[in-house]
This record gives structure tokens, sequence and C-alpha cells, in this order.
């Protein structure tokens, strides 16, 4: 597995990407800079979160207009493993290549702190380390992670299984209590049709390591190597 | 010339950011507030041939980049 993780001015969650990707994978990811135009020789691209061109205009846009997206799209048309998480997400909805918008938390607050997600597809190359329906705990950090798509696509991701994680409380179950920002349909997490591309708002790349406290996230990042 | 490009979320897209707007100013005591939306006024300076050609590229700038066709509609007018 050899992942690049994609650098963009402004995001600050590249070197935990780096640190989860190298004790899965047992290598450093390459870093590649956004003005960059190729990623020749790479299995998995990620974008991590953080907050690109600081976040003007709308959460991703900019990043959205890169140099490097046209080499992240055709790897994705390839069938490419890509993963976006959190500003990540953000920016592969703005370019088109997840369906839906990440709006405003719907209580208007930056949420920073642990939630927790059922997995609702197991089988894929990210997740089939977890079992349906396992609830595992990942730190959030975000004001605009309020999946919004129309009640088409919603129905579309759902009939498809295309949503690849949902926020809910600790036993599994999704209540509005649960669904911190406001997601449509508790949505944290959704995948391409071929399931290659995965965007979700929540971190799992802070929680590898018993040091992080906890391990929760590890099982992605272990299914990812062995992808 | 110059232009000006108007952002709305859609109708149908909640604005939590309106809503906190409206709350606010029925607390300031403001009767009869209804819904409040919130948007974004882009202007811009722009060397083109003719109005035309302003207002097309304009259209063309708001789908690329200034609004998320998604979420939100635009409008576009010379200033």
């Amino acid at each position: 597995m050899r992942a690049a993780i994609v650098v963009f001015p402004g995001i600050n969650r590249e070197r935990d990407m780096a640190i989860a990707l190298t004790l899965a994978t047992g290598h450093a990811p390459r870093m590649v800079w956004h003005k960059d135009t190729t990623l020749d020789g790479i299995d998995l691209v990620v974008l991590p979160g953080g907050f690109s061109h600081g976040d003007y205009l709308r959460c991703g846009a900019m990043a959205a207009q890169s140099p490097i997206m046209p080499a992240i799209r055709a790897h994705a048309a390839r069938g490419g493993l890509v993963m976006g998480v959190c500003n990540g997400f953000q920016i592969l909805t703005e370019a088109g290549m997840l369906p839906g918008a990440l709006l405003r938390n719907s209580g208007l607050r930056f949420l920073s702190q642990d939630c927790h997600l059922r997995v609702e597809n197991a089988a894929t190359d990210f997740t089939r380390h977890y079992q349906k329906g396992q609830v595992i705990r990942a730190p959030m950090a975000h004001g605009d992670g309020n999946y919004f798509a129309d009640d088409e696509t919603l129905d579309r991701l759902e009939g498809e299984g295309l949503v690849a994680f949902r926020y809910a409380t600790t036993s599994g179950e999704i209540t509005q209590a649960a669904n911190l920002n406001g997601s449509q349909r508790s949505i944290a997490g959704i995948l391409s049709p071929n399931l290659r591309v995965l965007g979700l708002m929540p971190h799992p790349e802070d929680l590898v390591d018993t040091l992080m406290g906890g391990t929760d996230g590890l099982p992605l990042f272990q299914a990812l190597a062995a992808a | 010339m110059k232009l000006v490009v108007t952002v709305m979320l859609k109708n149908g897209v909640l604005d939590p950011q309106g809503k906190a707007i409206g709350h606010a100013l029925t607390g300031l005591g403001f009767e009869g507030v209804g819904e409040v939306r919130v948007g974004k006024r882009i202007e811009l300076e722009l060397n083109a041939a003719d109005d035309a050609t302003a207002l097309a590229q304009g259209e063309e700038m708001a789908r690329k980049l200034l609004a998320n066709t998604v979420i939100e509609s635009f409008k576009v007018e010379l200033a």
C-alpha cells in the first residue's frame, strides 16, 4: 500500500494522518503539495483535515480547484482509493467527487469532542476490519460538518449501501441527540458508487494508539494497509 | 466594469445562521420578524469587451467557484 497525503495550505492534520498510515503500513506516506500534478505509483490518496485556504468562501471550495485535483480525479476514475477526512471530505464534495455538501453545524458551534459512529457498510476496503453495526469512537473537530443532500440523493446513498458511517449513541442507536452537527439522516461518512472513495467528518487517524486514548480508528488504517 | 454576484442558500436548505439572527432580533424586541436568510454579496471588477460578455463570465465564475449549486443559488448583475 503506497499512500500519499495531499498537503493544501491551511490544513493541519496531515502529520496525524501520516502517523496513522505509517503505523498501519510500516512506511511513511508521500506528502504531495497541492500544486503538484502527478500521483504516479500511488494506491491511496488521502485528503487530510484542517482549514485549507482559511475556509474562505466555503470550506474546501478553493482547494477543490487545486492543480493536484485532476490527478486525484484520474486516480479515482482508475478505481484508486481516495479518503477525505474532515476538510478532506469537504474538498471531495466541493470537487463533485462525492455528492452533497457540508453545511454549518446546526447548533452553530464548532464541535471539538468525541463522537460515536455506527459502521453501516463493512464490506469496503476502508471498513472491512469492522463489523457492520459496530460502534466506534472517533474525535470530531469541525464547524461545518452538517451533511446535506437532497432526498433523492440520500435515498440513493442509502439504497446502494453508500453510507459508511452514521452518528450514533454508544449502543448504536441513531438518535437526534447523537447527531451532534445535525447531519441529514445522521450521515457521518459516505462512499462513491464503486466504494473506493470515502469521505467522513470525524478523525479516525486521531485514535490509533493507546497513547492517544484509544485505538478505535486503527482497524480502518489496517484495512487500507491490507487493501 | 463591476459585477455583483449574490449567493444565497437554496430554499429548503437549512440556514442556521439566519435562524440564530432571527432569534437574536426577536430577543432585542423587534416584533414580527419572520424567516431570516443569510447570503453573500461578492463584488468584482472585470475587464470585459461588453456587458453581455461580463455577465456570461460572471455566470461561469459563479458556477465554477463562487457558488456551490448543490446548496446555493446565485444572481449575477452589473453594478
